[in-house]
This record gives structure tokens, C-alpha cells and sequence, in this order.
């Protein structure tokens, strides 16, 4: 069969078979392609859209990329049911099959190094934002009566500003604290930007905790726990992902 | 207000994929997860996701803005026109008030500008 092959993922052997609906990218159903005890999981891609130069052109159009990002994360997912994948970045292509082998010998003892410390473990995120105030009270409410009023009114303003964010940067150390020591390991990523994330109010906190399965209902509840505790923080968790913030080198 | 709309997660749903919001998804495959040299050149390297990103957000922009959402063009923290504009705002708001306050004691202008 011609095209180029992407990969998915690297894992060490799974028994139960992937589901059989499953697509990957560009519509071809992954498959394991087993070589020196580890399988990568790839799928065919046409050469027209996934040999370098479209591929950088069709990451500037984000209808695209998204379709390509689920599809990428969809695979993973199915993945993170049946073993404990080790996630590639979006957009790692090779000729054929042999060129994927080549790669697997050559990363064989990061590969098993890495599966090892994974083994087991799942990502859960976890956001907190601040919820941003009504504009009334950001405001002077009416028009100062005097220079005086209008300075006050200015210092309040501040003060509010001040106190929100100090409050919610309390708020979200103490939360990160108690999950990180919770969690075997923790990354810290920066705010999402609100024009893609879509989300309402500043992102205060934007963190991924490596949990074992296992103790994953815990940490839920955990988390779960801190939901309305202080007013004004928005507290989101996302999960179970597949360890992509623990793919790379231990710290 | 409105209410944010919570997507509670299912623990143990695994459905991230289809109901996963588009940063998180992007975030992660785009970002993390490890990097390999594909053996035709295409690896995403830090500098290039720079750039990506960039484009998304310019993207996504100009998407929100044909929806009408272009709340950051008024925000000052967002946009360096609009923080122009509140300060222009605020020295015309100040000075209105001291030209009331001189017409208030017309007296002490006059001192200061006759010593």
C-alpha cells in the first residue's frame, strides 16, 4: 500500500484489539506494527496532504488542524483504554514501515525507560480561573461628586483588582500543593489563551498531575472537593488523558 | 452573567476526544507528548509551535470577531488602543474637574498666574 506512515503512539504489546470502528487520521484504521518487543501504532496518510510542505500549510488552517488534533487524540484515547500508550507529538510522519523501525531501534532504551515510569498512570487537568467581576463594580458606579470622590472611587477599583488577584493566586497555590503531593508527578503550563479556549474568566491555574489509575477516583474527589470552596474561582478538571506532559525526559 | 458552562468530566468515560475542548486537545497533541524526527522532515520543534500558535490565535480571532465578540479591543489590559483611549478619557474627565474647581475659587487661579 503506498502513502506515508504516522505514528501515534509507542507501547509495549497489548492483547486486547483496538476497536474496530476505530479511524485515525486522514480516515485509515491504526495498526500495530510490532518490531523488537514495543508497537507503534500507525496509520497510512496520503503523501498530498502529509509530506512536509502540505503538512506546514494545512497547520495555518485551524478547521484542519482540529480535525486532525481529535482524530490524533482519538486514537490515543482508544489507546489509553486498552494499555498505557506513550502519546507522539501531532505530525510525526515516515516513508514506509521500515523507516518507523529504524526509529524504534534507535530509541529502544528511552522508549522502555519511559513506558516503565508511566506504566499505569493517567494525566488529569486541572484549571482554575478566576471569575471575572461584573463590570458595575469595576466602574465608578456614578459620577464622582468631587475630586476626592472620584480618587477614592480609583483606589477602591484597584484595591478590588488587587485583592481578587491575590486571592486567586492563594487559592491556586494552595490547590496545587495539595494535588502535587498527591499526584507521583506535576507539570505547570501556562494560562490558555480565552481566544481559543473559549473559556470565561482569567486562567489563573493551568496544571497536569501524573496520577496511577488506580488512585485516580481519589484525586477526582479531591479535586471535586475544592469546587465553591472560595467564590469567584472556577476550578475545571479535565480527564483521564493519556501522560502526554510525562512523555518527555523525567525532571 | 452568564454561566460557564461546566462540561463535567466523566472519570472513567474516556470520551476525551469528541468532548474535549479545542485548547486542551491542541495544548497536548500539538505541545506535549514526545518529539521524534520523522525520517521525512516534519517534526514539530518548539520555535515552529511558536509560530502555529500564533497563527491560531490570529485564527481564532478573526472567527470570534465575525461572530461579534471583540470584547479585547475594549479591554485595556488587551489592547494598547483602548488602554490610549481610557487614559485619554480620565485626562479629559481631570481636567473638566479642575476647570470646575478654578471656576469654584476663581481667587487662587488668579494668585498663581499674577505673583
Amino acid at each position: 500500500m503506498t502513502g506515508l506512515r504516522y505514528v501515534y503512539a509507542v507501547c509495549r504489546p497489548f492483547g486486547t484489539p483496538l476497536q474496530s470502528q476505530l479511524t485515525g487520521v486522514a480516515g485509515d484504521p491504526p495498526r500495530a506494527l510490532n518490531h523488537h518487543g514495543l508497537v507503534a501504532v500507525v496509520s497510512h496518510v496520503p503523501e498530498r496532504d502529509f509530506a512536509e510542505e502540505p503538512l506546514r500549510a494545512h497547520l495555518e488552517d485551524l478547521d484542519w488542524l482540529t480535525e486532525t488534533a481529535r482524530a490524533h487524540q482519538g486514537v490515543i484515547d482508544a489507546l489509553t483504554t486498552v494499555t498505557t500508550p506513550l502519546p507522539l507529538r501531532l505530525g510525526t510522519v515516515f516513508r514506509d514501515d521500515s523507516g518507523v523501525r529504524t526509529m524504534i531501534e534507535a530509541r529502544e532504551e528511552d522508549f522502555r525507560h519511559t513506558l516503565d515510569r508511566l506504566e499505569g498512570r493517567v494525566e488529569w487537568g486541572v484549571k482554575v480561573y478566576a471569575e471575572s467581576e461584573p463590570q458595575e463594580s469595576a466602574r465608578p458606579a456614578q459620577k464622582a461628586a468631587s475630586g476626592r470622590d472620584y480618587l477614592r472611587q480609583r483606589r477602591m477599583q484597584t484595591r478590588s483588582h488587587e485583592e481578587m488577584r491575590q486571592k486567586a493566586e492563594s487559592f491556586s497555590n494552595r490547590l496545587h500543593e495539595k494535588l502535587s503531593a498527591f499526584a507521583e508527578d506535576s507539570r505547570l503550563h501556562p494560562p490558555q489563551n480565552p481566544a481559543l479556549s473559549k473559556a470565561t474568566g482569567r486562567n489563573v491555574l493551568n496544571a497536569a498531575y501524573l496520577v496511577p489509575r488506580a488512585h485516580s477516583e481519589e484525586f477526582v474527589e479531591m479535586v471535586d472537593r475544592t469546587k465553591g470552596e472560595v467564590p469567584g474561582m472556577r476550578v475545571e478538571l479535565t480527564g483521564p488523558w493519556a501522560a502526554y506532559s510525562f512523555a518527555g525526559e523525567a525532571t | 452573567m452568564t454561566t460557564p458552562s461546566r462540561r463535567m468530566p466523566e472519570p472513567y468515560g474516556y470520551g476525551q476526544g469528541s468532548g474535549a475542548n479545542l485548547a486542551d486537545i491542541l495544548e497536548r497533541v500539538l505541545d506535549k507528548g514526545i518529539v521524534i524526527a520523522g525520517d521525512i522532515r516534519i517534526n514539530l520543534l518548539d520555535i515552529e509551535l511558536l509560530t502555529i500558535k500564533l497563527r491560531l490565535i490570529v485564527a481564532s480571532v478573526d472567527k470570534a470577531k465575525e461572530m461579534g465578540i471583540d470584547w479585547w479591543e475594549s479591554d485595556p489590559a488587551l489592547s494598547s488602543r483602548a488602554r490610549r483611549d481610557e487614559l485619554t478619557r480620565e485626562n479629559a474627565e481631570l481636567r473638566e474637574r479642575l476647570a470646575r474647581l478654578e471656576e469654584l475659587e476663581p481667587g487662587r487661579a488668579q494668585k498663581k498666574e499674577a505673583p
